[in-house]
């Protein structure tokens, strides 16, 4: 089953966790094969929202929620169970300076 | 027949159905499958050999014959699914395999990914087999609100995938610390109800003894025994806790002779085997220290400087303002009420416990035993202001004539 580990930080500690070491840890879960995709994310500054209302194309600048954490990465995994999920998510790095939401990927109803 | 079997092994044949069936609600429908057709062959056909494995597997076929009829599930689906159920059918006989299955009921329902107070309703209805009504009732929580917890909590174990397992070696301390929270946060609510008119709601206190009992017989950890001989500790003292109008009375002022003596008996032998093992911690201390209560014939003959010291071991283990405040009040019987007066202001002074009622209550007990009268009587009004709880509030009100 595939699950979405969202990565959340707070703006001054985007940078906290260096580079190098979340780019060891991806390649270490992808050789586990846990692994299909991450990224991380720019800024929420550049961030454009983007609606579709009546047909009409509405486009704002950033997501408007008043939280101090920011979307800050993903990691997209195979995991058995939760529980597994939730271990893959204990190794994402980040997870010790911000928080980790580990949410459960939907198949589309065909 | 039918009936106490239900009473007695419904849970069981619930726990066994969840895992062959994978899924909570047709589990249960199986169950309750199962149990109408032995209410109509088992008087007409006789009591199978074991009528437990019957249930079971009566619950499969009735489940596997549902899904075939279930017109939403094409034959792809209940291809898989049968097979699943064949496969994993294989292993379901074996008495370990059965006993696990209640476990993994446990840890499920206790899931550290579902908000507690669902897994405190999902626990009462599903381990314990309390209805709805019957949870909403002792939580003072309507109903329905009740029911939509335990539908997201299901809801929340399908799609989020949590397993039916029992959890490895490495993650079980952790994992059996969030049941045991389960476990004595309901058997507090009802030894010392957050809210509302009584002293003690006995029923919840009830099945919390017999989570605690079912976890030990099944895994019988350190601290789970040390939660039950807590438990039972507390429980010997229910009668002498109210007076006959329903007034709480403190454990110093309480009349000895009604404490429950076969259940301190069966707490101080479990707190003895608790201590005994690896891994005992703050339950397994909290329970020690309520057996050397058990054990004085009065308060002033308690073994106090031993009850300072198990704060202090309890302190190491789980540093709290709260566990600092009982280790003040154990001081001050032993040393006497001006020393812990002094613990229990520097502890208010770091506004640690600014809104916590039994530290004022603490303080002005301390202070009207000092003679600070005037004092005592700002903190007995400080701690009657932050109370919710009806006898409580009476137990205050009547200090506080006393000191006026």
């Amino acid at each position: 089953m595939k699950y979405l580990c969202l990565v959340y930080l707070e703006d001054r500690k985007l940078h906290a966790v260096p580079d190098h070491e979340c780019a060891a840890s991806g390649a270490k879960l992808r050789a586990d094969g846990m692994l299909l995709v991450a990224e991380a994310l720019q800024p929420v500054e550049t961030a454009t929202t983007v609606r579709v209302r009546n047909g009409r194309l509405s486009v704002t600048d950033g997501p408007f929620a008043e939280t101090k954490e920011q979307l800050a990465g993903f990691y997209l995994i195979e995991a058995r169970d939760l529980n597994e999920a939730i271990q893959v998510a204990s190794r994402i790095p980040p997870a010790r300076e911000g928080s980790v939401e580990v949410r459960p990927v939907r198949e589309l109803v065909p | 027949m039918v009936d106490a079997l239900y009473v007695s092994d419904s849970r069981r044949v619930l726990a066994t159905l969840i895992r062959l069936l994978g899924d909570f609600d047709a589990a249960e429908e199986a169950l309750h499958d199962a149990f109408r057709a032995a209410l109509e062959q088992w008087p007409r056909e006789g009591v199978p050999a074991n009528p437990r494995a019957w249930l079971v597997s009566t619950g499969r076929f009735k489940a596997i014959d549902a899904k075939r009829r279930g017109a939403r599930f094409d034959a792809f689906d209940e291809d898989v699914h049968a097979k699943r159920l064949v496969v994993e059918g294989v292993a379901w006989e074996d008495g370990e395999a059965v006993e696990d299955d209640r476990l993994r009921l446990i840890f499920t329902c206790c899931h550290p990914a579902l908000a507690p107070d669902a897994q405190v309703a999902l626990t009462l209805r599903e381990v314990c087999g309390l209805s709805t009504e019957e949870i909403a009732r002792a939580f003072l929580t309507p109903a329905p609100t009740l029911a939509q917890r335990i539908v997201r909590a299901k809801a929340k174990i399908r799609d989020a995938r949590i397993p039916y397992h029992v959890p490895a070696p490495a993650e079980l301390p952790e994992r059996l610390d969030a049941v045991l929270r389960v476990i004595y946060l309901v058997f507090n609510e009802g030894y010392a109800p957050s809210s509302g008119t009584a002293v003690t709601r006995h029923d919840l206190s009830g099945e919390a003894i017999r989570l605690g009992r079912l976890l030990v017989a099944l895994l019988p950890e350190a601290e789970a025994i040390g939660l039950l001989a807590l438990m039972l500790l507390h429980e010997s003292r229910r009668a002498a806790r109210t007076s006959p109008s329903g007034d709480l009375v403190l454990l110093e002022e309480q009349d000895r002779s009604q404490w429950d003596r076969a259940l301190v008996a069966e707490g101080q032998a479990l707190v003895e085997r608790a201590l005994s093992r690896p891994r005992f911690g703050v339950y397994a201390i909290q329970a020690a220290i309520s057996a050397v209560h058990a054990e004085a014939p009065s308060a002033a003959a308690t073994d106090w400087a031993q009850i300072v010291g198990l704060y202090d071991a309890l302190a190491r283990r789980d540093p709290s303002p709260v566990i600092e405040l009982n280790r003040a009040v154990a001081v001050a019987m032993r040393d006497g009420p001006a020393a812990g007066l002094a613990i229990v202001e520097a502890i208010l002074a770091r506004g640690d416990l600014a809104d916590y009622r039994q530290a004022h209550a603490a303080r002005a007990e301390l202070c009207r035993r000092a003679g600070r009268t005037a004092e005592a009587r700002v903190s007995f009004e400080r701690a009657l202001a932050l109370t919710r709880q009806e006898p409580e509030r009476r137990w205050i009100e009547q200090r506080l004539r006393s000191v006026s």
